[in-house]
């Protein structure tokens, strides 16, 4: 059994918590005194049916206003594979919020109202999707009931679909399917009320989707967390040097170098407390020792000696602005990278990007909240990095500012 | 190629060793939070593989209401000597006999709640600015909210309405003086998926968790335990039972539920066919719709 994380993404009204209702229903990933819960909140609310969105609506201020703050994960499991859903909110922020759950998820269900079609908000999700890199893309094509599950309907909005989606770049997969949430036709079990539609159903291929190739097993990157030195007399010259493989193979024997030092050596053993590992790869977490003895601290990086990582001050990336306060003009902040920190200064505002056009727009100076585009960014260090397109770890970052900490934004290196 | 394909237990452990490692590096002094529960025994687990050779660089902390079935005690005593970490007690009843708190009345009366006031002391006198936690997302629907590095101010207060987005697996626990952090390294984890990893690393766990006769009674929905702590109403039945808890915390609020699995693979087979959330037995959770919410914004675990 391995994991599936997904997002999903819909604006208001499309049948979102009725579809993750339906999901944990079905998979019998709602309990009873959930259940009783939920029935028991709708009825003191006046609602007419029982509300599914109270099963994910969890915080006070949600259930008061009927509407979704933060993301919340929700979880079940198939005999299959094990699911973890990054459920995002519709509207309030959901540039923000989408692009969080997007930055872990393998795959991205899109929902799509059939009686709506493809609207902006489908294409600013698709944007999204397509931006943090999610290799799966599952749009939906929800309420087929309401246009009595007919199947030009369906074909008119695939197509409509596929000639947007033609104008991104890295979508891999892109599968769609005609579903009714309330109903659950096509959600678990195919709905024998659609005949013309020759695919999976929904929770077939969340089943069986290959999420194999997600991770990076070609350039062996290890950011170092954590030195273990136990000073014990039983391992006395021990020195450990841990972290989570953030891409490629490591093997005992290997020629490594270690960034930004420059020092080579090999690689000794990987250790764990159950014994040693023949080879670590993405995304264990292992403890390194190595032939000979060099300085190696947090921060620091490993990489096979024949397939080094870009090494540089100033970078180009594309940013998602998360904070209410704007990006001050040239600002300063505090920049996170794997498991490093250093100052940033942002020297140009490349563009910014319409999300609803997908155009590019020049000019501007600044970033407001759920404002996505292009910068140059200048590193108080050289940062040890990849393109995001080949490795979301060592290509992602994110902005805190300096005097309030808080996390302002998030940047793919491109 | 081979097939580089982690299971869903290697992936969770990784990610779990990650985030622990990652609040030893990035905080000054932190603590492990140990209730002698499932999660917090799993947590210490990790604990130990994720600093393997060395100890651990935290210490465990309990934080002890008094209300303990005995054998918690004497399996946490046990636990923390193999292990070979350090433990440190915080007492509620110090607590109330120091008059930062007071005994709440009544039959329904438990020190669930309290233990909030003592936690926070015990942050605050050894300046503890990272405290982890074996919360998990599914356990309750305002947990499912929470962040792996969660963000509490110089109350100890949540705000969970003003969280800081986290993305990738960078945590960003930069913080003021006299702010802490909560962090959840198990987070992802289901209560399955707690059972099938204390399967698979033959984690020993207290006999509470397994069946075994026990004179219990019916209050509120949940099935208490006869102890010290409760005291029996007229017209209440005292019945003894083939009984075992889901959940083990205080023993005023944490109810039982009829089992006869005496083995880790019969828990499993009994999680997997139960119909009711774990945290169904427990009546600290059903004092109100959002009963975790509000106690977790004042500093509650």
């Amino acid at each position: 059994m391995d994991i599936l994380r997904f997002t999903t993404a819909g604006s208001v009204d499309d049948g979102k918590s009725t579809l993750i209702g339906r999901l944990l229903y079905d998979s019998k990933s709602i309990f009873e005194d959930q259940l009783a819960a939920v029935e028991e909140s709708s009825r003191r609310r006046g609602d007419a049916v029982v509300n599914l969105a109270l099963l994910t609506d969890g915080l006070k201020a949600e259930r008061e206003q009927g509407i979704t703050i933060d993301v919340a994960y929700r979880y079940f499991a198939t005999p299959r594979r094990k699911f973890i859903i990054a459920d995002t909110p519709g509207h309030i922020q959901y540039t923000r919020n989408m692009v969080t759950g997007a930055s872990t998820a393998n795959l991205a269900i899109i929902l799509v109202d059939a009686r709506k079609g493809v609207i902006e908000q489908t294409k600013r999700h698709s944007f999204i999707a397509d931006l943090l890199r999610i290799q799966h893309v599952v749009v939906a094509v929800n309420k087929m009931d309401l246009v009595d599950y007919d199947q030009a309907v369906y074909d008119g909005i695939v197509e409509e679909y596929k000639a947007f989606a033609s104008r991104l770049d890295n979508l891999v997969e892109i599968l769609t399917i005609p579903i009714s949430a309330l109903n659950g036709d096509n959600v678990v079990d195919k709905s024998d009320r659609m005949p013309w539609y020759q695919g999976p159903s929904l929770l077939y291929h969340l089943e069986t989707v290959y999420v194999g190739g997600e991770h990076n097993h070609v350039d062996a990157r290890l950011p170092v967390q954590w030195v273990i030195r136990p000073q014990s007399n039983e391992w006395h010259d021990f020195r450990g040097y841990t972290g989570r493989v953030a891409g490629g193979v490591f093997k005992p024997g290997d020629d490594v170098t270690i960034l930004p030092s420059g020092f080579t050596t090999q690689v000794k053993e990987i250790h764990t407390d159950a014994g040693l590992l023949p080879e670590a790869f993405a995304p264990q977490s292992v403890t390194l020792t190595f032939a000979n003895e060099i300085d190696i601290s947090r921060g620091d990086m490993i990489v096979k000696a024949n397939n080094p990582p870009l090494v540089s001050q100033d970078i180009e990336a594309m940013i998602c602005w998360f904070s209410q306060t704007p990006m001050a003009e040239r600002g300063k902040y505090v920049l996170r990278h794997t498991t490093r920190e250093t100052q940033a200064a942002i020297q140009h505002v490349r563009y910014l990007v319409d999300i609803d056009t997908l155009h590019k727009v020049e000019g501007g100076r600044s970033f407001a909240m759920n404002d996505i585009g292009r910068v140059g960014i200048r590193t108080a260090v050289p940062l040890i990095h990849d393109a995001y397109r080949r490795n979301r770890i060592t290509g992602s970052f994110i902005l805190i500012h300096p005097g309030s900490n808080e996390t302002v934004a998030a940047g793919m290196i491109l | 190629m081979p097939d580089y394909n982690l299971s869903h237990l290697d992936q969770l452990e990784a990610e779990a060793i990650y985030v622990l490692r990652e609040t030893a590096a990035q905080f000054r002094k932190p603590a492990l939070l140990f209730s002698g529960g499932k999660d917090s025994i799993v947590m210490a687990h990790l604990a130990r593989k994720a600093f393997w050779p060395a100890k651990m660089p935290f210490p465990l902390v309990h934080i002890d209401t008094g209300h303990n079935f005995p054998e918690t005690i004497a399996y946490r005593d046990e636990f923390v000597a193999a292990l070979g970490a350090e433990l440190l007690v915080g007492s509620v009843q110090e607590s109330i006999d120091a008059g930062d708190v007071a005994e709440e009345k009544g039959v329904n009366a438990s020190r669930n709640k309290l233990q909030t006031v003592t936690l926070l002391a015990t942050i605050e006198a050894h300046r503890y600015d990272a405290c982890l936690g074996g919360g998990r997302r599914d356990e309750e629907k305002a947990r499912a909210k929470e962040r792996f590095f969660s963000h509490r101010d110089e109350f100890g207060q949540w705000d969970p309405k003003n969280q800081r987005p986290e993305l990738w697996n960078l945590f960003n626990g930069r913080r003021h003086e006299g702010e802490h952090f909560r962090v959840f390294p198990l987070s992802n984890f289901t209560e399955m998926d707690v059972w099938l990893y204390i399967q698979r690393e033959e984690i020993p766990l207290p006999s509470l968790y397994f069946a075994h006769e026990r004179d219990v009674f019916a209050r509120n929905g949940s099935l208490l335990a006869v102890t010290d702590f409760v005291t029996v109403q007229p017209g209440e039945t005292v019945e003894r039972k083939l009984v075992r808890f889901r959940t083990i915390g205080d023993a005023t609020c944490t109810g039982a539920v009829e089992s006869a699995a005496r083995t880790i693979e019969e828990i499993i087979e009994e999680v997997a066919a139960s119909r009711q959330t774990e945290r169904g037995t427990r009546a600290d959770d059903r004092r109100s719709e959002t009963a975790m919410e509000d106690r977790k914004r004042e500093g509650y675990f």
